[in-house]
């Protein structure tokens, strides 16, 4: 589109942020892997769709979960590109962002409270999860914590891997989530 | 029932055609402000709306009321339009982007007569009001202003 049109788009976006009409703010980041979708509400970020994640789906997801009041504004999300970027270059071992975690309830919130505070370069297993989210018998339901985890990487569900020593499953594949373990220098 | 989709599609799909409608309407000047308005109003009934029909012509029906509202806010209308179509009108099936083009460069009163004749669907009586002229005038400047559209498009 040309530039007056994006320049309308611009004050648009303004507009509707200060009338409390953007519900979802959306735009993407680079990583070593591809680009990463970022989704943000006013509380904070709500969604990170690894590049392996189809963005048409993600954001019908979010229209449906939230609400469709979802613009895309690239211009928005500075700081979360420069805190990857920080992390991906291994100067960076903790994300400073808001998180909101609407997306997440019931035991699948306490499983993913128990993922963000896993400390950068160590790993817990799924059963270490389930027990901290207060059901060691869930082990199952800990592994879905981390498989449909809305906000990987920020929420580190790559430091998650089996008891047998295994490195689990990854959404984003195995292969990233060996990276990302090897990027963090893990020391089990 | 169809999802609605993120408001965004709506903007990748229908803004550009929204801004021609609104050019022919109100003019390059005022259709800047009229784009804002029919896109935040667009945006703040959104979730009200449950299901995703005919979004297009929803968001052209929006643009015609502020484009009335723009010739109102002008003194130009010293009538209310009282029975402005509130569901949104039938898709037209024109090849757009050509003839909403064409429709910019008429002059102001026929440009504004075609654009609420076609896009806002509306009577010649309500153009007249939103207008401030007689429904005679109206139905000249609409004429004239199709008369010439006929002769750029042939």
């Amino acid at each position: 589109m040309n530039a007056v049109m994006d320049r309308s788009l611009e004050r648009l976006r303004e507009r509707a942020a200060a009338e409390g009409l953007l519900d979802i703010a959306y735009g993407t980041a680079d990583s070593p892997f591809g680009p990463l979708l970022l989704a943000r509400t006013p509380a904070g970020l709500v969604r990170v769709a690894l590049p392996s994640e189809d963005v048409d789906a993600t954001l019908f997801d979010l229209a449906e979960r939230i609400s469709p009041r979802i613009l895309e504004a690239p211009d928005r999300f500075d700081e979360e590109r420069r805190e990857l970027e920080d992390y991906f270059e291994g100067r960076r071992r903790e994300f400073d962002l808001p998180i909101d975690w609407q997306l997440s309830h019931g035991f699948m919130l306490r499983a993913r409270e128990g993922i963000a505070a896993i400390p950068y370069g160590e790993t817990r297993t799924y059963s270490d999860l389930a027990r901290g989210a207060g059901n060691e018998r869930a082990v199952r339901a800990a592994g879905s914590a981390c498989s449909r985890n809305p906000i990987p990487l920020v929420v580190p569900c790559h430091r998650v891997v089996r008891s047998d020593g295994g490195l689990g499953l990854y959404a984003g594949g195995v292969e990233m989530k060996k990276r990302l373990l090897e990027l963090e220098g893990r020391r089990g | 029932m169809a999802e609605l989709p993120p408001f965004q599609k709506l903007i990748d799909e229908h803004a550009a055609e929204v801004m021609a409608v609104l050019r022919g309407a109100v003019g390059r000047d005022g259709a800047e402000d009229a784009f804002q308005e029919t896109f935040l109003a667009a945006l703040r009934a959104y979730p009200s709306l449950g299901e995703a029909r005919n979004l297009r012509g929803w968001l052209v029906t929006i643009a015609h009321r502020k484009a009335i509202d723009h010739h109102r806010a002008r003194g130009r209308s010293p009538v209310p339009v009282e029975s402005v179509r509130e569901e949104a009108v039938s898709d037209p099936d024109p090849a757009d982007g050509e003839v909403w083009r064409a429709v910019a460069t008429l002059p102001p009163k026929q440009r504004a007569a075609v654009t609420l004749r076609f896009a806002g669907d509306l009577p010649h009586e309500e153009i007249a009001a939103a207008l401030g002229c007689s429904p005679e005038a109206a139905r000249r400047s609409l004429h004239e202003g199709l008369k010439r559209l006929r002769k750029e498009m042939a």
